[in-house]
């Protein structure tokens, strides 16, 4: 057989039936990951033509985006305080018991961002295909699986048939040499990686990250690269899973376990990509280079390390992003003042983010005036950071500790950044209002934001190590 | 759906390039449980004031663009997140196109379920376009070609099984449902 990619062989192992000059391939899907925001519609789609979820048992539910993170309005000793997310919170319990999916619900110890969960709980495996109405549904890609994002007409077609239409989408190499540097971390990597390829560079294509400086990485580093994936315009992005990524899944409760999980790491072993395969199109980054990075603009894609000044560019585009941001090309970007700070989501909510965080955060006291805000990735994780110490931590540099959520992320269960305020931001989008309408979101790593929350100002968190 | 042959309309201008879904409908908006009525949040940071009066100088909120069905925009429209809600807030509102030289891929994917039509065209004619707003183009699905008022005729790449489902009116789901027998074979003969 001509070499493969991973992605090639994840690929045609769920074909079943392949594409033609007139009709896209019949994708089989492995995993379904449902969230209230994206799934209504679809519901009701299934409800009036009376068609069943048909497999359940591949389909597992979460609420996440519009939840709030306040302790009394999760457990419901308060209302929620947004009324339009309470009424999807509870649709969504309408839909999982009427269409019989397993949902974690407001009060489930494991309910969390769904892109957390998934790897958390073992659900996501190396080879699988998974889908989600999340465009960040591309973290699951750090296993070796393919996932990506779709729309709620989609999310219908997966909950009707368990399968999806789609054409093949080409493989870019994203080559990783060298290791990164003490208090530089996946988050600038990745940014990095986006810096040089830009915010479309990888429409139409799955990225492979492969090479050492890739292999160097935990599986929560590795998820943290392949999340980012989609701002790159990449659907999906791919690691080939090895010891560490079997390390980190064996013993977690829905991955195979026994004689099972000897077969599945068998099998998972022989994803990875073929010494003489083909990408179409291939980029070298040097992570012994990569400096703590940050984003100065309104696409993540407009960054610069930390200690370097925002470039002078002439465009339209540009110039529309500088009067957004209040920032002026030439700017140094490091001393800019700060009103909020998030450390949180699906690209930085996990424990070693956390960890990182707490790193900075010992022993100090955020600045005067600065809001920070620090949302778990998953009740799991929460748990775990209290039990670490890393909660006292927290609270004991003045930071607000809440229950897990996509919170600041995107602003829709009320947790906002106000406009024209600054925000140093650990999540993934600064596009203009994400956080809020008028707010202004700057992204880098949870060192930087602990270390920005101390000096109430943008800092370079090799300074505070 | 309703069949989409042909649109003829003039256009609206937004020459913003990447022009993510969050501008196209920001997430505050995303706790609706229909598609309908997205219209009136189309673009809503750009187009209000913070007191929900309309912003005079936004493109949208000026008599020419009123009745225009093609949106002529900047290049990667439609990135970031995959949000559905941003092509049922366009349709809603009354587009049936977008042209630009590079449309985002979940965007695109959503859009033609729907309907809407990501158009890519040349840089060339996507400058003639971005410098005359409210020019009367026609959008030929049958030849996949838009004409410009200039006699220019450019094709455009749109992917064959979706020009066949827009063009009969076709769902995709009826496709994708007629395989199910192919769906439970590979189910019960798949060897992991």
């Amino acid at each position: 057989m001509a070499p493969r990619t991973l992605f090639d062989k994840v690929w045609s192992a769920h074909e079943v039936v392949a594409e033609t000059p007139n009709t896209p391939a019949v994708l089989y899907i492995d995993l379904h990951l449902v969230h209230e925001v994206t799934t209504p519609q679809a519901f009701s789609t299934l409800r009036k033509m009376g068609m069943p979820v048909r497999r359940p048992d591949l389909t597992l539910a979460t609420m996440d985006h519009s939840t709030p993170t306040q302790t009394a309005q999760v457990f419901g000793t308060v209302p929620i305080k947004v009324d339009a997310a309470a009424k999807q919170v509870r649709q969504l319990e309408e839909n999982a018991a009427e269409f019989g999916i397993e949902l974690f619900n407001m009060r489930d110890a494991r309910r969390g961002i769904v892109h957390v969960i998934g790897p958390e709980l073992g659900s996501t495996q190396p080879g699988m295909t998974i889908v989600c109405g999340d465009s960040h549904t591309s973290t699951h890609g750090a296993f070796g699986a393919l996932a990506f994002g779709i729309g709620t007409t989609e999310v219908g077609h997966v909950l009707a048939t368990q399968a999806l239409l789609q054409r093949k989408p080409k493989c870019l190499a994203v080559n990783v040499e060298g290791r990164l540097q003490a208090g530089v971390t996946a988050k600038d990597l990745i940014l990095s990686i986006i810096g040089q390829i830009g915010v479309s560079g990888g429409t139409g294509h799955v990225l492979e990250y492969r090479g050492p400086g890739v292999q160097e990485l935990s599986m929560e580093e590795r998820m943290t690269v392949c999340n980012m994936s989609i701002e790159a315009g990449a659907r999906a992005g791919m690691i080939a899973p090895d010891e560490v990524t079997f390390a980190y899944l064996e013993g977690r409760p829905r991955a195979p376990q026994g004689d099972a999980w000897e077969a599945a790491v068998m099998r998972w072993r022989k994803l990875f990509t073929d010494p003489d395969a083909r990408f179409d199109a291939a980029v070298d980054i040097d992570a012994a280079a990569v400096e703590p990075m940050i984003t100065y603009g309104t696409n993540p894609g407009m960054v610069v390390p930390i200690g370097r000044a925002i470039p002078d560019k002439g465009d339209e585009m540009f110039s529309k992003a500088m009067h957004y941001m209040g920032f002026r090309g030439g700017d140094e970007i490091l001393g800019k003042p700060v009103d909020v700070v998030f450390i949180g989501s699906c690209t930085n909510g996990r424990l070693e983010d956390l960890q990182a965080a707490a790193k900075i955060l010992e022993g100090r006291k955020i600045a005067r005036g600065v809001r920070l805000l620090i949302v778990p990735g998953s009740q799991q994780i929460k748990h775990q950071a209290e039990k670490l110490g890393l909660a006292e931590i927290f609270k004991a540099a003045g930071a607000d500790w809440r229950e897990s959520g996509c919170s600041m992320c995107l602003g829709m269960n009320g947790d906002t950044v106000a406009a024209g305020q600054y925000s140093i931001s650990t999540s993934n989008r600064n596009f203009e209002g994400r956080q809020g309408v008028g707010a202004r979101t700057l992204l880098a790593s949870p060192l930087t934001a602990a270390a920005s929350a101390v000096k109430g100002a943008v800092a370079d968190p090799r300074e505070m190590l | 759906m309703e069949p989409v042959r042909r649109i003829h309309s003039k256009t609206v201008v937004i020459a913003s390039s990447d022009i993510d879904t969050d501008q196209i409908i920001p997430a505050r908006f995303l706790t609706t449980t229909t598609k309908e009525g997205l219209g009136k949040q189309l673009f809503a940071d750009w187009r209000y004031q913070a007191d929900g009066s309309p912003k005079r100088e936004f493109v949208l909120n000026r008599p020419e663009a009123q009745g225009a069905q093609v949106l002529v925009a900047g290049r990667n429209f439609g990135c970031g997140s995959s949000r559905e809600h941003a092509p049922w807030a366009l349709l809603d509102y009354g587009f049936r196109a977008v042209i630009s030289t590079e449309i985002a891929d979940i965007f695109r994917g959503n859009s033609l379920k729907n309907g809407f039509l990501p158009i890519v065209v040349d840089e060339q004619t996507s400058q003639w376009l971005l410098h005359h707003p409210g020019a009367e183009v026609d959008i030929d699905l049958e030849s996949t070609r838009v004409s410009l008022p200039t006699g220019a005729s450019v094709s455009f790449p749109l992917e064959s099984f979706a020009r066949h489902c827009l063009l009969s009116g076709l769902d995709e789901f009826g496709f994708l449902r007629s395989k199910l027998a192919e769906i439970e074979r590979f189910e019960s003969t798949r060897h992991l």
